[in-house]
């Protein structure tokens, strides 16, 4: 051993583990399968093709929204918010509530959008505020209790949230009219509905928002530390608590965005939308690479196409499936690149 | 000395006190409660009736079995139902008239009164058996690609599995142009247990019928205990032993030369064994398969060990039984009563999942280890009361104050001491 020179040690470390050639070559099996998938539906029906990953566009964005909630709690205190999904269900009823009910909006037009705006602020400060007080009062208490604890606090917050949004909505789904409408452009047979823009622009602007707070202000840079290491952080003068807070605030305002987006366009709420929502979004996050937040959003597009794809194209196998597709990617990726599309390779601290 | 012996005793003597409480039960609901009063039995029929027992005892089996996974090896299973589901619908495959191009009988011991029907009609106690292994092959199969993920990676792989299984079941009537599972109608009626050498003991009934509700208890009273036997064996044999190693530490385990993927893979068979003998058991006793299995129904499950006190047999088996009994009847019996009592009109059963919801947090927040926990649980889920880094500052100023003592006290030491620091720092 004494004699290996140091090249020798770094070719021997080097040496591809069985595992590994594993994971690659399943990773480019999955991805050409994928492709080949996508062209036959393309070849098949052009235009239906282009409707359906339209949808799944306007899906995926909402999705993403959801997606940087997990991520970013995940990267800051490592626990996986169960209760996120169910948050965004009750950000749907009150947003649907709140337009409808109180401010008497059901159709296209000027006060609508404005409307639409004063209810969008009202759901994200609702959802930030839940999830703010959901930290405060429950995961704050264990932050150094065994990762089981916060995990099925997390579960039982989101009972509890489930309960409440069925005692609210009823057990069965409720239809809610659209202040963005159901018109669009016809681009050569593609429907393409005014709602996707409204939603493709605020979901940008909003990521925009959050990069900018989380890479240049110095609460980002607080939150970043914190998510790197709590003690030293708290040694370096940062208020840890605080800083916890905050991020839960982001991903409920997030949360709160994508929940008013959902209502107007898919224009249905269901008091147990919240877990497969929660499930298809955390697995977008993976997808991306959990705790990185392009990777939150390139997943939930990802995501969001795939289902449209799965739900609407020729070749799809239909929406009573899509749970099971979503599931079985998200073991995919966990199986053979746990990492995601953009992590990058996390231990797991002892 | 008298707490030792009384110690010794309760851990001896627990056969007989499950064997007496269940004997006490039967004898209570076969010879006692028929003699009595009209009211009093109108009272039990509504709050406590003997199926209602016995529908607990499935729970049991499997929270026992979820125990095994949760409370022994400290692995988060958020989709435990799909074992439930697949138990179960091994039962429905093997002892109805759904294969009804086949006509398969295997009757051993137990015939189970369809021996001219078509289908495959096998007799409970093998199919208990097949259900159970075929369970266990399945917690192997999905176990083997998750087990290597990290904690709570793994509770998002099992409760996505909790959800394809139900679902494949749900849309199961043509796979492939298959029909595996007759889709959202189910597979009913199932075969009734056959008792065959038991006849005798059960009043010499060769089957049990919908109504032979308290030879169904007898029966599922055993199987319960069989489930609580096995969990208390295995967790101070070898394997028990090396899962709450796990549990305790995954690192230090490993170096103890525990191998991490064979023992956490045999806590997922064993636990989906349980699931397995509790699916086929529910299957039998509702005489259908109904694909209404969810993930509350998992998550009722892990409450049920949760609050009854994780890798505690005993509290995980009264939380079962309370648990189930809450949802079940308690909660709306309750509701009755009340509603009865103040003239109001409360639905209290449309808020059982509030109900659980808020029991998990507060027992997350407050008695993280159940009501009847073990000892050791207590010692595992109590929180350090510094960070690592409090505490690395902590055994500094330890030292100084050691230090300053020892200069106090004996300088001479002390001075030692500091040339001893010198000589090593060259």
């Amino acid at each position: 051993m004494a004699s290996m020179t140091a090249a020798e040690r770094l070719q021997r470390v080097r040496t591809a583990r069985p595992a590994e050639i594993v994971e690659k070559v399943m990773t480019v099996v999955v991805l050409v399968g994928l492709a080949i998938w996508l062209l036959a539906n393309l070849v098949k029906e052009p235009s239906l093709f282009f409707s359906v990953l339209l949808d799944g566009l306007n899906l995926g964005a909402l999705y993403a929204l959801i997606a940087l909630g997990y991520t970013l709690v995940y990267g800051i205190i490592e626990l996986i918010n169960f209760a996120h999904g169910d948050l965004v269900m009750l950000g749907t009823l009150v947003s649907a509530n709140v337009m409808v009910n109180n401010l008497h909006l059901t159709k296209p037009g000027l006060a609508g959008f404005f409307g639409l705006a004063l209810v969008m602020v009202i759901t994200m400060v609702f959802c930030g505020g839940i999830n703010v007080a959901a930290e405060f009062f429950a995961y704050r208490r264990l932050r150094r209790a065994p990762k089981l604890a916060p995990l099925i606090t997390a579960v039982g917050l989101s009972f509890i949230f489930q309960n409440i949004g069925q005692i609210n909505n009823g057990s069965q789904q409720r239809v809610w009219p659209s202040v963005l409408g159901g018109n669009g452009l016809h681009v050569s047979g593609v429907k393409v509905r005014y709602s996707l823009f409204v939603v493709l622009v605020v979901t940008a602007v909003l990521l925009t928002l959050l990069t900018y707070i989380v890479q240049r202000t110095r609460r980002g840079k607080a939150m970043r530390a914190v998510a790197q290491d709590q003690d030293g952080a708290r040694l370096m003068g940062i208020n840890v608590d605080a800083t916890i807070s905050f991020t839960f605030l982001l991903g409920g305002l997030m949360a709160g965005a994508a929940a008013v987006l959902l209502v107007q366009t898919e224009g249905v709420t269901r008091y147990d939308a919240g877990f497969e929502l929660g499930l298809i979004a955390f697995t977008a996050a993976v997808l991306g690479g959990i705790g990185n937040l392009v990777g939150a959003v390139v997943g939930g597009l990802l995501i969001g196409i795939i289902q449209g794809l799965n739900d609407g194209a020729t070749y799809g196998l239909g929406q009573a499936w899509s749970q099971s597709v979503v599931f079985g990617i998200l073991i995919l990726v966990l199986v053979f690149r746990p990492r995601g599309l953009f992590g990058s390779r996390a231990m797991e601290k002892v | 000395m008298v707490g030792a012996v009384l110690r010794g005793l309760r851990v001896r003597s627990w056969p007989l006190g499950f064997t007496a409480a269940a004997v006490i039960v039967y004898f209570f609901y076969d010879r006692i409660l028929p003699n009595l009063d009209n009211s009093v039995q109108s009272g039990f029929q509504n709050w406590l009736p003997i199926g209602t027992i016995t529908y607990c005892l499935v729970w049991v089996m499997l929270a026992l079995g979820l125990n095994i996974v949760v409370g022994y090896a400290g692995l988060l299973d958020l989709g435990y139902v799909a074992f439930w589901a697949i138990g179960g619908y091994t039962a429905a495959w093997l002892m109805s008239t759904f294969a009804f191009d086949k006509q398969i009988h295997f009757s051993f011991l137990a015939p189970n009164g369809y021996n001219h029907a078509v289908g495959i009609h096998i007799s409970f106690w093998i199919v208990l058996v097949v259900g159970a292994l075929f369970c266990a092959l399945w917690g192997a199969l999905i176990g083997a690609p998750t087990l290597r993920l990290r904690s709570d990676y793994l509770a998002i792989v099992t409760l996505g599995f909790g959800e394809i299984i139900p679902q494949f079941f749900r849309n199961g009537e043509s796979i492939f142009g298959q029909n595996i599972s007759n889709g959202t109608k189910g597979i009913t009626p199932l075969d009734p247990i056959g008792t065959g050498p038991l006849s005798p003991v059960l009043g010499g009934k060769a089957v049990l019928g919908p109504f032979d509700l308290i030879d169904k208890y007898l029966i599922f009273v055993v199987l319960a205990a069989i489930c609580m036997f096995v969990s208390l064996r295995i967790r101070s044999g070898r394997l028990g032993r090396a899962w709450l190693a796990i549990r305790e530490d995954e690192l230090a385990a490993s170096m103890m030369g525990v191998p991490l993927m064979r023992t956490k893979l045999a806590a997922y068979a064993v636990g989906a064994f349980f699931g397995g003998i509790g699916g086929v058991a529910f299957a039998s006793y509702n005489s259908s398969t109904i694909p209404t299995f969810s993930f509350s129904d998992s998550i009722t499950i892990l409450l049920m060990v949760v609050v009854g006190g994780m890798g505690n047999v005993w509290g995980v088996t009264i939380g079962a039984l309370v648990i189930s009994w809450i949802n079940l009847k308690g909660l709306s019996q309750f509701g009755d009563w009340f509603n009865g009592q103040f003239s109001t009109h409360v639905n209290f059963p449309s808020y059982n999942f509030l109900i659980f919801g808020i029991i998990l947090v507060l027992m997350m927040l407050f008695r993280r280890e159940g009501i009847l926990p073990e000892s050791r649980t207590r010692q595992l889920l109590k929180e350090p009361s510094r960070t690592e880094m409090e505490s690395v500052g902590a055994d500094i100023e330890a030292a100084e104050v050691e230090s300053e003592l020892v200069e106090d006290i004996a300088p001479e030491f002390a001075v030692q001491s500091e040339t001893e620091t010198l000589g090593s720092g060259e």
